[in-house]
């Protein structure tokens, strides 16, 4: 991927190493990026499995697939794996490609650090998945691990509980390592209002991790104290509540929520300007919008727990604070389509996941306004309209910046162009499967299917059927995304270094691709 | 530059390390935002002689109080109050039980957890003794009468007219044994 030539005279401009141990020691933003990605797409595939084996025990009603328990499991590790494992590595791994050359730094700020964000990842992985392995079988709880439920995990609990402290102790690293190095490495005249928007995006969400992983990892060492030493955090018997585990894991969980998406919209707000050939409208509100989603969502968190019993008040806050979201997200929207608006547009494939984000993304920030309506959401709690509406903003959502993205800097990163005629099919089949997959699970809630059941009544079946088939199509469909990233890594047309006609921005004045080291001296932003 | 990337991380790692604090500290602070508001149906301990010094028996006012019990999972114990409701006048103040079995081969302790509904009434509902005050220690086989004592604020609202205290009892055997 970034096999620079090693021939330079200047030894300060040396290329990577050789064998194995250059990905174990890497210390190059490059490398650890395409790591990160990596990883993430390997666990794409693993929780994409785990997925599968939901659809199929919910392809009919009755249990004939796994056992219960299991299929508790699935729904539970399907949810750590891609939030933790897939989603928030992916973005990561952008950031860490994207951000020193976008910035014009020659690396991230704390190159060591980095490295060892990376490399807790896998043991962080192979803990939660080894728990599979142990008597009680894996985490069943939901990925929120609601006590006293989670308290009741097998053998595998503590496994469980260090897999979450070590991944937010990488996370937790990997942001200190981004805002340090968009605060103090930018290129002379890169000022903060003229970094590109994934740069914003992501500065942001960096603080929103430092000030929320750490609050999950207290919350799951109460959990882990509970079992083991005593204490009565959540236990009613010892002057305990479990009801502020929920409290306290939402203070966290509400804000992941927006970790999981902010990055996704300075990726759009990349790629819908490169295609419409127009600058981005209103770039400054683009950045007021997302500090002040930023600060909402810590505001907003019990919305998540309307039926738990609350006083109207508390409900009525925070159905107000919730959707007062709706504003500056509906800032962004209509800023993307103004942008589009009379633009010389043309439809590539990151352009095409690009308008699918917004359209499909707005969908599931109606059914989220929707939940928010507490009355309302007494009906639809728990149901599968709340999978279907958290699908829609994570699936058609985060995934789909991803891919977008992945199409978008692919040709930057390898020098190759990838198969567009491919890249456009991956795109219609996923859209056509992923809607079949998800949007029929919103009238099955509305029917009143609950969710995390292996379950169901008979008059659910037909939509749950249609369910099943898109997502068989969806999963397998996601292998052609493999083959073309393979395919793009191993050759086909060169890229020129603008690689898109209408792109703007640092990282396409660099070759394609980069050399192993870039902007060793800074350039001069106008 | 490296000194000011320093800098810089010892102030971003600090706000993390805060942070996981804050997550303590929201225990605490739970629990004190649950005593002002009365929410979550936690009720408290009054001292008797002041209560009664300061309430005025409302005799114009019935209230029916219920009593439920519940077992939390796996407790054994067969656990129910003595009577199943009561009609009380505000203000003034009552005694009922609760009678508790331990019908194992084991000595065990057990504590009971109170809970009132209306969640809004229970600000209004002052325990002056209870067995919920205190861990209750059961020999195998033992069986005994739990006495509790309470008296309802004259200032509950009025379209309050039952009012439900439950308690759960829960095995914390182990927990004893633990310190």
């Amino acid at each position: 991927m970034s096999t620079a030539t090693a021939t330079h005279d200047d030894h300060h401009d040396h290329g990577p190493a050789k064998g194995l141990m250059r990905w174990v020691t890497t210390t190059n933003h490059k490398d650890i990026g395409t790591l990160y990605l990596l990883f993430a797409l390997v666990m794409f595939f693993v929780g994409g499995a785990m997925a599968m084996v939901i659809r199929a025990e919910l392809f009919q009603p009755g249990l004939q697939v796994v056992d219960p328990q299991f299929f508790n499991s699935m729904t539970t590790v399907h949810a750590l794996v891609m939030i933790f494992g897939a989603v928030m590595p992916a973005f990561t791994g952008l950031a860490n490609w994207l951000i020193p050359m976008m910035i014009g730094a020659p690396d991230m700020a704390l190159p060591r650090m980095n490295n060892f964000s990376f490399w807790i990842l896998p043991f962080a992985f192979s803990l939660l998945l080894s728990t599979f392995f142990m008597a009680g079988g894996g985490p069943a709880a939901g990925w929120t691990l609601y006590p006293p439920l989670s308290l009741q995990m097998g053998d595998g609990f503590p496994f469980m509980i260090f897999a979450i402290h070590l991944a937010g102790i990488s996370s937790i690293m990997g942001s200190i390592n981004i805002v340090v190095t968009i605060l103090n490495m930018r290129a002379p005249g890169m000022t903060l209002m003229k970094m590109p928007l994934f740069v914003w995006t992501w500065l942001i969400t960096a603080y929103l991790l430092i000030a929320t992983m750490p609050v999950l990892a207290g919350a799951v060492t109460m959990l882990l104290t509970d079992k083991f030493a005593g204490t009565s955090f959540f236990s009613a018997a010892g002057g305990g509540d479990p009801v502020m585990y929920q409290h306290i894991f939402w203070f966290f969980g509400h804000p992941e929520v927006y970790i999981l998406i902010l990055p996704a919209f300075g990726i759009i707000s990349a790629i819908v300007p490169t295609f419409a050939r127009k600058p981005l409208f209103g770039y400054s509100s683009m950045v007021y919008a997302t500090a002040s989603i930023a600060f909402l969502s810590f505001i907003v968190w019990a919305h998540h727990m309307f039926t738990v019993g609350m006083p109207v008040v508390g409900e009525l806050f925070f159905m107000y604070a919730t959707m007062m979201i709706a504003v500056p997200t509906g800032v962004k929207v209509f800023n993307w389509v103004s942008t589009m608006w009379k633009g010389a547009m043309t439809f590539e494939t990151p352009m095409l996941f690009a308008v699918g984000f917004i359209m499909m993304f707005t969908i599931g920030g109606f059914s989220g306004l929707m939940l928010a309506i507490a009355p309302a959401d007494f009906q639809y709690h728990d149901t599968y309209f709340v999978v279907a509406h958290f699908h829609y903003v994570l699936v058609t959502g985060a995934i789909y910046s991803i891919m977008a993205a992945t199409y978008y800097w692919l040709p930057k990163w390898t020098g190759n162009m990838y198969d567009e005629k491919l890249g456009k099919l991956h795109f219609w089949i996923s859209t056509v499967s992923v809607n079949v997959l998800f949007f029929p699970q919103h009238f099955l809630g509305l029917a009143g299917m609950p969710r995390r059941i292996p379950d169901y009544s008979v008059q659910f079946t037909d939509w749950n059927v249609v369910s099943s088939i898109g997502g068989f199509v969806f999963g397998v469909s996601q292998l052609m995304f493999v083959w073309i990233i393979v395919k793009a890594i191993r050759g086909g047309e060169k890229a020129s270094d603008q690689v898109w006609e209408g792109a703007d921005g640092l990282e396409w004045t660099l070759p394609s691709p980069p050399p192993y080291h870039t902007f060793t001296e800074a350039p001069q932003v106008k | 530059m490296s000194a000011r990337n320093e800098r810089s991380f010892l102030r971003i790692a600090a706000v993390a390390v805060a942070m996981f604090g804050f997550g303590y500290l929201l225990v605490p602070l739970y629990d004190v935002f649950c005593e002002i508001t009365g929410l979550n149906g936690k009720t408290g301990r009054v001292d008797e002689a002041a209560v009664v010094a300061r309430y005025e028996p409302d005799t114009s006012r019935t209230v029916t109080v219920q009593f439920v019990a519940n077992n939390n999972l796996g407790m054994p114990w067969q656990f129910g109050p003595v009577v199943a409701s009561m009609d009380v006048h505000p203000g003034k103040v009552y005694q009922t039980a609760f009678t508790a079995r331990n019908p194992t081969a084991q000595d065990m302790v057990g504590q009971a957890v109170p809970s009132v509904a209306p969640g809004k009434a229970s600000r209004y509902f002052n325990k002056t003794e209870c067995f919920c005050f205190d861990q209750q220690p059961l020999a195998a086989g033992e069986s005994k009468d739990m006495p509790i004592r309470f008296i309802v604020d004259p200032n509950l609202p009025k379209d309050v007219t039952t009012l439900t205290l439950a308690y759960t009892v829960f095995d914390v055997t182990q927990q004893v044994a633990m310190k």
